[in-house]
C-alpha cells in the first residue's frame, strides 16, 4: 500500500511532457488545482492594489498609503471589510437566485483555469477541445450577471443586465473569428490543426514564431480584433456599460453588497485575467519566452548551464532569458529596498519600514531561489506566461485610466459593424494565406 | 428636434405598451445618484433605452434664500449667496454687490473694480474646470477630473490667500473690497496665468480629438438657439448654439468694456459645441486676467457707502454673466435696512429647463451627457 502511494505520488515527475491531468494522476491534478486557485485569488488580491496604485499614479495621486507600507495590505484590509459586512438581500427580490448568481458568475470565471497552460507540463489537465472549452464556459458568466440583475427586482440592475447579456453575445461572435483564425494557423506546418490549448503553443513553438507577427499584418488585425472583444467581454472600460457607474449607479449588483459583492468583484478580475491567458496563449505564444525562435551560440557552464533535461536548448540567448525570472524577482526586491531608504524616519514609520524590508528580502530572496538550476528550469514558462498575463492588466488599467465609456449603441455598432466584418474577412484572407504560405514568403521576401 | 412650446407633458401614470409587448419603463434617477450633481431627482420614462421624456423634480436642497433675504440687512445677506452658486461664489458675490450699488447709486472704485474682474474670472476659470471634470466622469473619463481639480487648487488657494475663505468666500462687500489685496496678489496670479495654459492643452490633448469624446458629444442634446431664447436658456449653452450673447459684452458691469476679449460661439448646439465653447472660455478668461492684473490702478478700494445703509424706495434688476450663464438679481427696497423682495434669477434654474428638450428621443447615457453639460449646481437650482 505504501509502495503504491509513493509510486502513485511520484508517477508524474516521472511523465515527461505530461500534464497532471494529461498524466491521470487525481492527486497532482488536485495539487495543481489548489494551486493555480491560490495562485488566482493572490493575483486578484494584487491586482486590487495594483489598479489603485497604477490608475492613481495616472491621476496624479498617491492612491492607497496608509494601510501597511504604500498600502500593500489595503487589499487585505478590503477583504475584511467586505467579510464582515452586513449580507442584505432586498426584500423584494426573488432570494434563491439572488443568492446563486454571484456563485454562476465565479464558477464560470474559475473553472476556465482548468485548461490554461502556464507551461507545457504546467496546466491542471490538457483537453484537445480546449479553446472551445474556456470560450463556452466563460460566456456561461453572463447567465449569473442575467440572472443577477433580474433577482434584483429593480430596475438599474435589469437595464445593466440587459446591457451586459446583448454585449457579451454580440462580442463573443467578433471574438470567435478571431480566434478562428489563430486556430488555423495551427496547422500550418503540421497539417494537423489542434484545438487544444498547449497544442497551439507548441504549434507556436514548431513554427518559431508567436502568431501575432505570423503573416504579417493578418495575425497582428486578429489579435487587435481580440484585444477589443475581450475587453467588452470582461466588462471593462471603455466597454463598461453593464457597470456605468454614472449611469446606472453599479449595475447589475447595485443591490449586492458584502461578500456577494466581493464575489462579483473576483470573477471579474479573473475574468480578466482568464481572456488575457487566452490571448497569450493564442497569439503571443503562451509560456514561449520572446524570440523562440533564436537560440545564439551553444554555451556551457559547469553545474549551472546547460539544463539537466538533454532535450532543452542550449543557446546563450536561452541562458539569458531563463536568468529573467530571478531578475526581476532581485530587482522588486530592490525596489523594495529602495524605498525603504525613502521612508519617512519617524517612529511611528518604523514598523512599516521593517515590513516593507522583510517584503523586500522575501521577493530578493525568491528570485535567488530562483537562480538555482532545478527551479530555474521550471520556472520560466510559468514567468514568461505571467509576465504576458500581466502586461494585459496593465493595458486593461490604462484603458481605464484614458478612455471615456460607449454608449450602448455605439458598443452594438463597433461590435457588428465592424469587428464582424472584419473578422470574417480576416478569416477567409487567412484561409487563402494559409493555403498558399510559400506563395505569401515569396511576395514577402521570407518573412513570416 | 422637439419644439418646446408643443412639448405635451409626460403622463407617468400609465405607460404605454410598447411594439414588441412590453411596458415603458418609469426610471427614477435620483436624488441619490452618482451623476445627477447633487440631488436631483429625474423622472424618466424609457422605452428600452430611448428616452421618452422625462421630468426634474427640485427642491430637496431648498433653504429659502430668497425669504432670508427678506429678514436680513443688506450687508448681513451678502454672505447667504455664497451658498447658491458654491462653485461660483465669487461671481455670485459680484452680482449681489452691483445691484445694491446700483440700487445706492454708488459706484466702487476702479482699483476694486479691477480686483473684482480678476477674482471674478478667476472664479469662472474654477466653476469651468468642476465641470469639465465631472462632465467628462459622467461620460466615463475619469482622469480629466484629477488634472482639473489639482489646477483648481491654485484658484482656491490666491482665494483663500486672499480672504481666508476657499469656497464660500464672500470676498466683495457693497461698494468696493473689505481687503486691499495682500502682497504679491498680482505676482500670484501672473504665476497662475503661466502655470494653467499648459494644463488647459492637457486637458484639450485627453478629450478634444479622443474619437470615444467625440462620439459621445456630438450630435447629442442638441437645442437650436431659437429654442435657447424661448427657454430663456444662457451661458456657454446659449452660445453654443449659435447665439452672440454675453452680458460681459452686452450690457457690460464692473469695467468690463476696458478689455479685449471674444465671446466663443459654436454652431450645432450639440454637446461637443459646448465643450469647445467652455473650453475657449478659459482661455478668454486667461486674457481678461492678463490685462487687469497689469493694469490695477492705484486708490482706494472702497466707495463712500453709509454704515447702515438704507436705499430709496424702488426696484432694481441687475445681471452679471456668471460662469453659468445669466445671473440676475431683482431687489425691491421700501426704504428700511431690509430688502422687500430679493428675487434671484439663477443660470442653472433656469437652464435646468431646457433638459427636456434635449433629451427626448435620446438614450439613457445621453440624459447623463445632458446634465453634465447642463453644468448646473442644484444649490443655485434649489436656492
Amino acid at each position: 500500500m505504501n509502495e503504491f502511494l509513493q509510486q502513485y505520488v511520484f508517477s508524474y515527475l516521472d511523465t515527461k511532457g505530461l500534464t497532471p491531468g494529461g498524466a491521470g494522476n487525481i492527486f497532482w491534478a488536485t495539487v495543481y488545482i489548489l494551486l493555480v486557485f491560490g495562485g488566482l485569488s493572490v493575483a486578484v488580491i494584487a491586482m486590487n492594489w495594483l489598479e489603485r496604485k497604477i490608475l492613481a499614479h495616472m491621476q496624479v495621486r498617491l492612491g492607497p498609503m496608509r494601510v501597511g507600507p504604500h498600502g500593500l495590505l489595503q487589499p487585505i484590509a478590503d477583504a475584511i471589510k467586505l467579510l464582515l459586512k452586513e449580507d442584505i438581500i432586498p426584500a423584494e427580490a426573488d432570494k434563491i437566485i439572488f443568492w446563486i448568481a454571484p456563485f454562476i458568475v465565479v464558477l464560470a470565471a474559475f473553472t476556465v483555469f482548468v485548461v490554461v497552460p502556464f507551461g507545457p507540463t504546467h496546466a491542471i489537465t490538457d483537453m484537445n477541445i480546449g479553446i472551445l472549452f474556456m470560450l463556452g464556459v466563460s460566456s456561461l458568466s453572463v447567465l449569473g450577471i442575467v440572472t443577477a440583475g433580474w433577482a434584483s427586482n429593480s430596475h438599474y440592475p435589469l437595464i445593466g443586465a440587459l446591457r451586459s447579456s446583448a454585449q457579451m453575445v454580440s462580442y463573443e461572435v467578433a471574438m470567435g473569428l478571431a480566434v478562428v483564425s489563430a486556430i488555423m494557423m495551427t496547422s500550418l506546418e503540421t497539417g494537423t490543426g489542434t484545438l487544444s490549448m498547449i497544442g497551439i503553443v507548441q504549434a507556436q513553438q514548431a513554427q518559431g514564431v508567436w502568431f501575432v507577427f505570423k503573416f504579417f499584418p493578418l495575425g497582428l488585425i486578429a489579435f487587435g480584433m481580440f484585444a477589443i472583444a475581450m475587453v467588452a467581454e470582461t466588462n471593462r472600460a471603455p466597454f463598461d456599460l453593464p457597470e456605468a457607474e454614472s449611469e446606472l449607479t453599479a449595475g447589475f449588483h447595485t443591490e449586492y453588497s458584502g461578500f456577494r459583492w466581493s464575489l462579483f468583484f473576483l470573477a471579474e478580475y479573473s475574468a480578466m485575467i482568464a481572456v488575457s491567458s487566452i490571448a497569450v496563449t493564442l497569439w503571443l505564444g503562451g509560456w514561449l519566452r520572446p524570440f523562440p525562435g533564436v537560440h545564439g551560440p551553444s554555451i556551457a557552464i559547469p553545474h549551472i548551464w546547460p539544463p539537466a533535461d538533454p532535450a532543452a536548448p542550449t543557446g546563450a540567448l536561452d541562458f539569458v532569458f531563463a536568468l529573467c525570472p530571478g531578475i526581476s524577482f532581485l530587482l522588486l526586491g530592490a525596489m523594495c529596498f529602495y524605498n525603504v531608504q525613502r521612508m519617512p524616519k519617524h517612529p511611528l514609520f518604523k514598523i512599516q519600514t521593517m515590513g516593507l524590508a522583510g517584503f523586500g528580502a522575501v521577493l530578493g530572496l525568491i528570485g535567488l531561489i530562483m537562480f538555482l538550476p532545478p527551479v530555474r528550469d521550471r520556472v520560466e514558462d510559468i514567468f514568461w506566461f505571467s509576465a504576458k498575463v500581466a502586461g494585459f492588466m496593465y493595458l486593461y488599467i490604462w484603458y481605464r485610466g484614458t478612455f471615456p465609456r460607449y454608449r450602448f449603441d455605439q458598443l452594438m455598432k463597433v461590435g457588428w459593424k465592424v469587428l464582424l466584418p472584419t473578422g470574417l474577412a480576416l478569416l477567409i484572407l487567412t484561409a487563402i494565406v494559409g493555403m498558399h504560405a510559400d506563395l505569401w514568403a515569396q511576395i514577402t521576401g521570407g518573412g513570416q | 428636434m422637439t419644439d418646446p412650446n408643443t412639448l405635451s407633458p409626460l403622463d407617468l401614470e400609465t405607460p404605454d405598451k410598447t411594439f414588441l409587448d412590453t411596458n415603458e419603463l418609469v426610471i427614477n434617477m435620483g436624488p441619490q445618484h452618482p451623476a445627477t450633481h447633487g440631488v436631483l431627482r429625474v423622472i424618466l420614462r424609457l422605452d428600452g433605452e430611448k428616452v421618452l421624456g422625462l421630468e426634474c423634480v427640485i427642491g430637496y436642497l431648498h433653504r429659502g434664500v430668497e425669504k432670508i433675504g427678506e429678514n436680513r440687512t443688506y450687508t448681513m445677506f451678502n454672505p447667504y449667496v455664497d451658498r447658491m452658486d458654491y462653485v461660483a461664489a465669487v461671481s455670485n458675490g459680484l452680482g449681489y454687490c452691483e445691484t445694491v450699488e446700483k440700487l445706492l447709486s454708488v459706484e466702487a472704485p476702479p482699483r476694486a473694480q479691477y480686483i473684482r474682474v480678476i477674482l471674478t474670472e478667476l472664479n469662472r476659470m474654477a466653476s469651468h474646470q468642476l465641470w469639465l471634470g465631472t462632465h467628462a466622469l459622467d461620460i466615463g473619463a475619469i482622469t480629466p477630473l484629477f488634472y482639473t481639480f489639482r489646477d483648481r487648487e491654485e484658484i482656491l488657494k490666491i482665494f483663500e490667500k486672499y480672504c481666508g475663505a476657499r469656497l464660500t468666500t464672500h470676498a466683495f462687500r457693497i461698494g468696493g473690497l473689505q481687503y486691499e489685496a495682500y502682497d504679491g496678489f498680482e505676482k500670484d496670479v501672473k504665476n497662475f496665468v503661466d502655470f494653467v495654459k499648459p494644463k488647459i492643452d492637457e486637458y484639450e490633448e485627453l478629450l478634444t480629438t479622443n474619437r470615444i469624446w467625440l462620439e459621445r458629444t456630438k450630435g447629442v442634446g442638441v437645442i437650436s438657439g431659437k429654442d435657447c431664447v424661448a427657454l430663456g436658456v444662457t451661458g456657454p449653452v446659449l452660445r453654443a448654439s449659435g447665439v452672440k450673447w454675453d452680458i460681459r459684452k452686452a450690457l457690460p458691469y464692473a469695467n468690463y468694456k476696458n478689455f479685449d476679449f471674444e465671446i466663443p460661439v459654436g454652431q450645432n448646439g450639440d454637446t461637443y459645441d459646448r465643450y469647445i465653447v467652455r473650453m475657449a472660455e478659459f482661455r478668454q478668461s486667461l486674457r481678461i486676467i492678463e490685462q487687469a492684473v497689469e493694469g490695477i490702478p492705484a486708490g482706494p478700494i472702497m466707495a463712500k457707502v453709509p454704515k447702515v445703509m438704507k436705499p430709496p424706495v424702488g426696484e432694481v434688476y441687475h445681471s452679471i454673466e456668471a460662469p453659468k450663464g445669466e445671473l440676475g438679481y431683482f431687489i425691491v427696497s421700501d426704504g428700511s435696512t431690509q430688502p422687500y423682495r430679493v428675487r434671484v434669477r439663477p443660470p442653472s434654474f433656469v437652464n435646468l429647463q431646457a433638459l427636456d428638450v434635449m433629451c427626448r428621443g435620446q438614450l439613457v447615457a445621453d440624459v447623463i451627457a445632458v446634465i453634465g453639460t447642463l453644468d448646473i449646481v442644484l444649490g443655485e437650482v434649489d436656492r
